[in-house]
């Protein structure tokens, strides 16, 4: 037998299966994503993945890296999956294309690569296509039962790829409903909006997408592949806002808890977004710190900005400070009484 | 100073190896915010270039009268100076432009390139190589203002030349080409971060040439010599 002193940790595993886990914990959300709202998501996530896939070895060949060894880490291919998941489905292919590009190219690549890039590239890519195209991207498919008939095949493909519009597929989203509609009560809202009233807690389809990529983001948790700190402060910082701001009665109030909770892209944001091992913030109190302001500017943007959501936003926002607040969370160090701040001087 | 000047060497600095923005990123403030279209980029860049080159044959002519310590007081009220008059001419001429360019005119004065110019060349420099110098980093600057408009332009709303009307008249009204119909509009390349990311694109570009240029001229330096008499050693070489 081998004697070796500590540390006797070793690394259980590398970037690309890491990543392959991420891919499978999206299954249980795509899966509701698909069976609520048709099959646009999935044709969105195989064009997003395939553009990311290409672009990236495009640029690795450009850079005179070995194409293969960078492709096998799958962060391109999360990449994809995410923005295809963000994205409406049914929304026209140069949308998803013009975004995945944006994400690789832009947000990934010129920064240096994985590893290097300030920001979430899946967000970076949305946030372009929501600035750049607002119209065909907020136009969400209705969920499964609000509507007579789902989006068949031909007419999506019609619509995807030559821009022949379908009619009436869309319906607004819970979020869009609460932020449009702002002086009746909070009772004949959820009675009168299709969404809402066929849903359980917070409208239909949308419920069932949320607790799927809770699901995964609880398997992600299990295996390790993140810590509690980030997703755990969002939800809790999320919730305690919406129980502030939320009287019941008029819709001006702003939604439940439930409601924000169970919309919207909050677990897709807590669970696989906000977790990103290369933006978000270092240590465990930088990632309660960092958790805790994504679910205030969350709030504060779904409720009194223009935006009905704004996960990719506020995400953004914090991936910004990361740095800034991982400079004044440094964790304590073996040996050290207390946790210093990289402001402080003096002994190392 | 009785040395020759190389005009060439001046007008090829503001042009291109030491262009004020994409070399200097100087003047970045115009630079990005009223790259949005063409016209725009061509009213202002035609006005920076009017400044810089009247201030530097300005502050030549005055260079031996202006003692060292209030030398900058003194170019920047010249400058300011031609600035309220080329803000008076667009005011009078291209009333239209004039309201679209709004505080960016009065903000040429601020513009470091020119004071820069006028301090590390044309105070040390007699009247033409300055006037010359002016001009091509006028020229340096206009030039890259409209291609940075013209980008914009483009990827954000698909036409080129729009509205050029505004600095050149009616005749120029039908100077609009429509480049993709039907088009969509990629509207972060006219927001604030497209002229980010057109700026930056356009310095890569800046740099690939140069580079290429630079290998270019490395290897014919390293051209090997036909018929050298090369010594084919074995074993170790002490």
């Amino acid at each position: 037998m081998l004697r070796v002193s500590s540390p006797h940790t070793h690394i259980r595993r590398d970037t690309g299966q890491i990543m392959r886990l991420v891919l499978v914990a999206t299954v249980p959300g795509l899966l509701a994503l698909t069976l609520f709202f048709g099959w646009g998501s999935l044709f969105n996530v195989a064009l997003a993945c395939i553009t990311a896939v290409l672009c990236e070895a495009l640029v690795m060949k450009l850079r005179r890296r070995p194409v293969m060894f960078y492709l096998r880490d799958c962060t391109a291919l999360v990449t994809g999956v995410l923005l295809g998941m963000a994205l409406p489905p049914y929304c026209p292919w140069w949308l998803v294309v013009v975004g995945s590009m944006t994400a690789i190219i832009l947000a990934k690549q010129l920064y240096g690569g994985m590893g290097f890039n300030p920001f979430n590239p899946a967000m970076v890519g949305y946030v372009v296509l929501l600035i750049s195209f607002p119209v065909p991207i907020t136009q969400w498919a209705a969920p499964a039962g609000v509507l007579a008939d789902q989006v068949g095949f031909i007419e999506g493909m019609r619509q995807i790829w030559a821009g022949v519009p379908i009619d009436g597929y869309t319906a607004a989203t819970p979020l869009d409903v609460l932020s449009q509609n702002t002086s009746v009560l909070m009772e004949d809202l959820y009675q009168t909006d299709p969404t809402l009233s066929t849903g359980l807690w917070a409208g239909a389809g949308w419920e069932w997408v949320n607790i799927g990529f809770l699901l995964g983001g609880l398997f992600l948790l299990y295996q390790r592949v993140f810590t509690w700190h980030a997703p755990v402060s969002m939800l809790v910082t999320l919730t305690i806002m919406a129980a502030l701001f939320y009287d019941g009665g008029s819709s001006n109030s702003g939604g439940s808890p439930l409601l924000h909770l169970l919309s919207g892209a909050t677990m897709l944001g807590a669970f696989f977004i906000l977790t990103d091992p290369v933006t978000s913030a270092v240590s465990n109190r930088g990632r309660l710190v960092c958790g805790v302001l994504v679910g205030v500017l969350l709030y504060v943007m779904r409720h009194w900005s223009n935006y009905p959501d704004a996960i990719a936003f506020a995400v953004l926002l914090m991936n910004f400070a990361a740095p800034f607040i991982d400079y004044y969370t440094v964790p304590r160090t073996y040996g050290h009484k207390k946790s210093r701040s990289a402001l402080d001087k003096g002994e190392q | 100073m009785s040395e020759t000047v190389d005009y060439g060497q001046i007008s090829k600095n503001g042009l291109w190896s030491n262009n004020p923005a994409l070399v200097q990123l100087l003047g970045l403030c115009p630079l990005l915010a009223v790259t949005g279209s063409v016209v725009n980029a061509l009213g202002l860049g035609l006005a920076t270039l009017v400044v810089v080159t009247s201030s530097n044959m300005a502050v030549s002519l005055i260079r031996k009268g202006v003692s060292d310590a209030v030398r900058l007081p003194a170019f920047v009220m010249i400058i300011a100076a031609l600035t309220t008059c080329i803000e008076l001419l667009m005011n009078a001429f291209t009333y239209e432009l004039y309201s679209i360019l709004g505080i960016f005119i009065p903000l040429i004065v601020t513009n470091c390139a020119i004071l820069g110019r006028a301090d590390a060349f044309a105070s040390k420099n007699k009247l033409l190589p300055s006037t010359v110098d002016g001009l091509s980093m006028g020229m340096g600057f206009l030039l890259v203002l409209v291609a940075i408009g013209a980008i914009r332009e483009l990827l954000g709303s698909g036409t080129l030349f729009a509205n050029m009307h505004l600095l050149f008249g009616e005749g120029a009204r039908g100077w609009t080409v429509t480049v993709f119909s039907n088009y969509q509009g990629f509207l972060v390349a006219i927001l604030p971060p497209g002229a980010f990311l057109v700026a930056g694109f356009l310095i890569a570009l800046k740099n690939v040439i140069d580079s290429g240029i630079e290998r270019r001229q490395e290897a014919r330096k390293t051209q090997p010599v036909k018929g050298s008499k090369r010594v084919r050693t074995t074993g170790a070489v002490s």
